[in-house]
C-alpha cells in the first residue's frame, strides 16, 4: 500500500500572446507522469535544471495546481481542497527547500519558525510547545540555545537542519525534499543526509528526494526515476538504473558524473564521448516528432524497470539473455 | 636548470591575504606557497570559507585595496605582481592571466552584446583592427563549441543558456591566449552533462595553448577528472599538496581523508556517511597557531600535533602540513 500515488499528472503553463492575449500554446512542465511512494521509503527524482522535477514536488505539496491528473492519498484525490482538509493532508505532507536562507523568515526567531506549523495544526500550551521545539532541535543535533537566535546567525548546514526540524514538527508522513543538500559542502551534506535517514527510521517518514546529484540519490534511494522535458525517461530500482541503464538520456547522465578515481580518467572521457556521439546520432529515435519523450515500456522481466525506449528496443534485456 | 625555470609560470610564496573586519585585519589566506608550471592543471579544493577564492582573486589582483592587504610574493615568470599598481596590473590581467568566474550571468555585462565583450579584451591587449578582432572573436566562439557563432556574436547574455554563457566566459578568458588561466568554480552552477562538456573543453584548450590552469573547486569528482596536481586547502592554508594520484590513492592529512570519506559512495543503501565534526571557523575566530584542523578531530591527542606546523615531505612532490597525519585514525576505528 503506497502512501501517495501520483496518477497521470500534468502541469501545463499557458503561453499567452497576440492582441487579445489569448493562449497560444503551453509549456508542458510536467506531462503525464505516474509515481507512487511506499511508506518509510526514499524515492529519488533526478533531472537536470528545467526538467520539471521541482514542479512535481510543488504540486504534491500543493504549491502548484495540476492541470490534469490526480494525487491519491489514503484512497482519495487530494487535488480537491475538501479532501485535503478532511485527510489533514497539509499537516501530513511537508517540504524541505533548497535554499535554506530564503525559506526561513529572517525576522523570526528559530523558536517561532519551528513552532509555526505546530501552532497551525495543534493547540499546545506555551511550555508544551517549548518542550517540543527543544526536542526537535535535539533530533537534528542543534544546541538548545539556538531557539532564541535568528536564521542569519547559522551556517548553511545548520539552517538546513532547522528546515528539517520544521518539516518534521507536525509528524508528517511524507516530506518532499527539493534539492536539500545541493547548496552545501561535502561534509555538511553528509551530516544533513545522515539526519534525514535518522528521522526516517525514527518516525517512519517517506521522502521524495528531488535532486540533480546522482551520487546522493544512489546513496539514499531504493527506487528512483529520471526525468527530462517534463516526462519520465526511466523508472526503476537503483540497481536497474545505475547498472543497467536503457535510455540514452540516462546513459548520458551517468557517463557525465565525474569518477573519483583519477586512473579511469581516459576511459571515462572516451566512454563519455562515445555516449555523447550516440546521443547526437540517434537522438530522434528516442523522442517522437514533437521532441516529446516516448511512453514508458517495461524493459526487463523484473517488473520494476521501465524506460521510454523506442518500439524496437523494448525488452532488450530479455532478448539479450 | 634554465628549462625548469622556463616551465615555471607562477610562483606564489608565503602569500598572506587579509581582510578588514571591524577595523582589524584577518588573514583569509595564511602562508600559502605553490608553483604552477606550464601544461599543468593545479586544482585547489576545500570547503567554502577556506580561502580558495581569495587565493584566486589575490593572484589576479581584483581585491579591494582599502579593505584587504596582500603580503608575500606572487611571481609571474619572475615578475612580482604583488606591488603592481592598477594600471600595470591591467596589462597583465587578460593578456597573461585569464580568469573564469563561477556565475557566468553575473560575470557578463547584461547590457553589452556577447561579441563586443569578447572583442573588448582584444581591443585592450592587441593592436588588431576592428575587422580582425571580429574575425578572432568568431573563431573563438567556434572553438568553444558554440553552434552558431555569427548569430551568438550579436546576442545578449540573457538569451543564452548557462552552459553557453560559461563558454562565452571561457572564450573571453582565452581571447589573448594567456599562459595562465584561473578558473574559480567554473562548473559549480552547471548541470552534470554540461559540466562534463566544459571540463573537456578546458582540457582541450589547455593542451592546445600549453597554458597552466589553477582550477578552484569543492567537487572532488571534478578534481579527479581534471587535475594534475592538487592542493587541499583548509582554514587559509594548503594542508596537503601532491599529484592527483597522491591525493586520491594515498591521502595523508586528516582533512583530505575525512573529505574523501564523506563522499556518498555506491555502497549499501542507508550506510551512514562520514561527518567531519564541527565547522570551518569564521575568519575572525580562526585559531592562528598550531594545527588548525585539531579542533575538528578532538580524539587525536594534542601531542600528535606540531606547535608550529611545517610541511613534511611524504613522497615525490607530496607534502603534508603538521605531524598529526602520522597517528590519525577515524574515530570509529579506534
Amino acid at each position: 500500500m503506497s502512501i501517495i500515488e501520483v496518477k497521470n499528472l500534468k502541469v501545463w503553463y499557458p503561453i499567452r500572446g497576440g492582441f487579445f492575449n489569448t493562449i497560444k500554446g503551453y509549456v508542458k512542465a510536467v506531462d503525464d507522469v505516474n509515481l507512487s511512494i511506499e511508506p518509510g521509503e526514499t524515492y529519488g527524482l533526478i533531472g537536470e535544471s528545467g526538467s520539471g522535477k521541482s514542479t512535481i514536488g510543488k504540486t504534491i505539496v500543493g504549491i502548484e495546481r495540476p492541470t490534469a491528473g490526480s494525487i491519491i492519498y489514503k484512497g482519495e484525490d487530494v487535488t480537491k481542497g475538501r479532501n485535503r482538509k478532511k485527510l489533514k493532508y497539509n499537516r501530513d505532507v511537508q517540504m524541505i527547500f533548497q535554499d535554506s536562507l530564503s525559506s526561513l523568515n529572517p525576522r523570526k526567531r528559530i523558536n517561532d519558525i519551528i513552532a509555526e506549523p505546530i501552532r497551525n495544526f495543534e493547540k499546545l500550551s506555551k511550555t508544551e510547545e517549548n518542550h517540543r521545539v527543544k526536542e526537535l532541535l535535539d533530533i537534528v543535533g542543534m544546541p538548545k540555545g539556538s531557539m532564541y537566535k535568528y536564521p542569519f546567525e547559522f551556517s548553511g548546514g545548520q539552517r538546513q537542519r532547522i528546515g528539517i526540524a520544521r518539516a518534521v514538527s507536525t509528524h508528517p508522513k511524507l516530506i518532499v525534499a527539493d534539492e536539500p543538500v545541493s547548496a552545501l559542502d561535502l561534509s555538511v551534506q553528509a551530516q544533513v543526509l545522515n539526519y534525514m535517514q535518522d528521522i526516517q527510521k525514527e518516525f517512519n517518514i517517506s521522502f521524495l528526494l528531488i535532486s540533480h546529484d546522482l551520487g546522493v540519490v544512489r546513496h539514499m534511494c531504493k527506487n528512483l526515476s529520471i526525468m527530462t522535458r517534463g516526462r519520465f525517461v526511466e523508472v526503476g530500482t537503483r540497481e536497474d538504473i545505475y547498472d543497467r541503464p536503457q535510455h540514452i538520456y540516462t546513459k548520458r547522465l551517468l557517463a557525465a558524473i565525474p569518477d573519483i578515481n583519477p586512473r579511469n580518467r581516459q576511459e571515462d572521457t572516451k566512454e563519455r564521448l562515445r555516449v555523447e556521439a550516440e546521443y547526437e546520432n540517434d537522438e530522434k529515435a528516442w523522442y517522437d516528432k514533437n521532441h516529446r519523450v516516448l511512453d514508458l515500456k517495461p524493459v526487463s522481466s523484473s517488473n520494476t524497470h521501465y524506460a521510454a525506449v523506442p518500439e524496437s528496443n523494448s525488452m532488450v534485456e530479455q532478448g539479450g539473455e | 636548470m634554465d628549462k625548469e625555470k622556463d616551465n615555471v609560470l607562477l610562483e606564489i610564496e608565503h602569500l598572506r591575504t587579509a581582510f578588514r573586519i571591524n577595523g582589524k585585519f584577518y588573514n583569509a589566506v595564511d602562508d600559502c606557497s605553490l608553483t604552477l608550471r606550464k601544461n599543468e592543471i593545479y586544482a585547489i579544493v576545500g570547503e567554502s570559507g577556506c580561502g580558495k577564492s581569495t587565493l584566486a582573486t589575490s593572484i589576479v589582483g581584483l581585491l579591494d585595496p582599502l579593505n584587504s592587504k596582500v603580503k608575500g610574493s606572487i611571481k609571474y615568470r619572475g615578475q612580482e605582481l604583488v606591488d603592481l599598481n592598477a594600471d600595470e596590473y591591467d596589462k597583465i590581467r587578460g593578456e597573461n592571466i585569464g580568469m573564469i568566474f563561477q556565475d557566468p550571468l553575473s560575470a557578463l555585462n547584461p547590457l553589452m552584446r556577447v561579441g563586443d565583450q569578447i572583442t573588448e579584451a582584444l581591443y585592450y591587449h592587441t593592436k588588431d583592427s576592428e575587422a580582425e578582432r571580429k574575425k578572432k572573436a568568431l573563431e573563438l566562439l567556434k572553438r568553444v563549441g558554440i553552434p552558431d557563432p555569427e548569430g551568438t556574436f550579436r546576442r545578449y547574455p540573457h538569451e543564452l543558456s548557462g552552459g553557453m554563457r560559461q563558454r562565452i566566459i571561457i572564450s573571453i578568458a582565452v581571447a589573448c591566449s594567456p599562459e595562465i588561466i584561473i578558473a574559480d568554480e567554473p562548473t559549480t552552477a552547471l548541470d552534470v552533462t554540461i559540466q562534463a562538456q566544459i571540463i573537456d573543453l578546458l582540457k582541450d584548450i589547455q593542451k592546445e595553448k600549453e597554458s597552466g590552469i589553477i582550477f578552484i573547486t569543492h567537487d572532488l569528482g571534478v578534481v579527479a577528472e581534471i587535475a594534475d596536481r592538487v592542493g587541499v586547502m583548509y582554514a587559509g592554508q594548503l594542508v596537503e599538496i601532491g599529484s592527483v594520484f597522491d591525493i586520491f590513492e594515498d591521502p595523508k592529512h586528516p582533512y583530505t581523508r575525512s573529505l574523501l570519506n564523506s563522499i556518498p559512495q555506491a555502497g549499501e543503501l542507508g550506510d551512514r556517511l562520514h561527518v567531519i565534526q564541527g565547522n570551518v571557523p569564521p575568519l575572525s575566530e580562526m585559531k592562528r597557531s598550531g594545527c588548525r584542523f585539531a579542533p575538528r578531530i578532538p580524539w587525536i591527542p594534542a601531542s600528535a600535533h606540531e606547535e608550529n606546523p611545517s610541511y613534511h615531505q611524504v613522497g615525490d612532490g607530496h607534502y603534508v602540513l603538521c605531524t598529526c597525519y602520522q597517528t590519525f585514525h577515524f574515530q570509529e576505528e579506534k
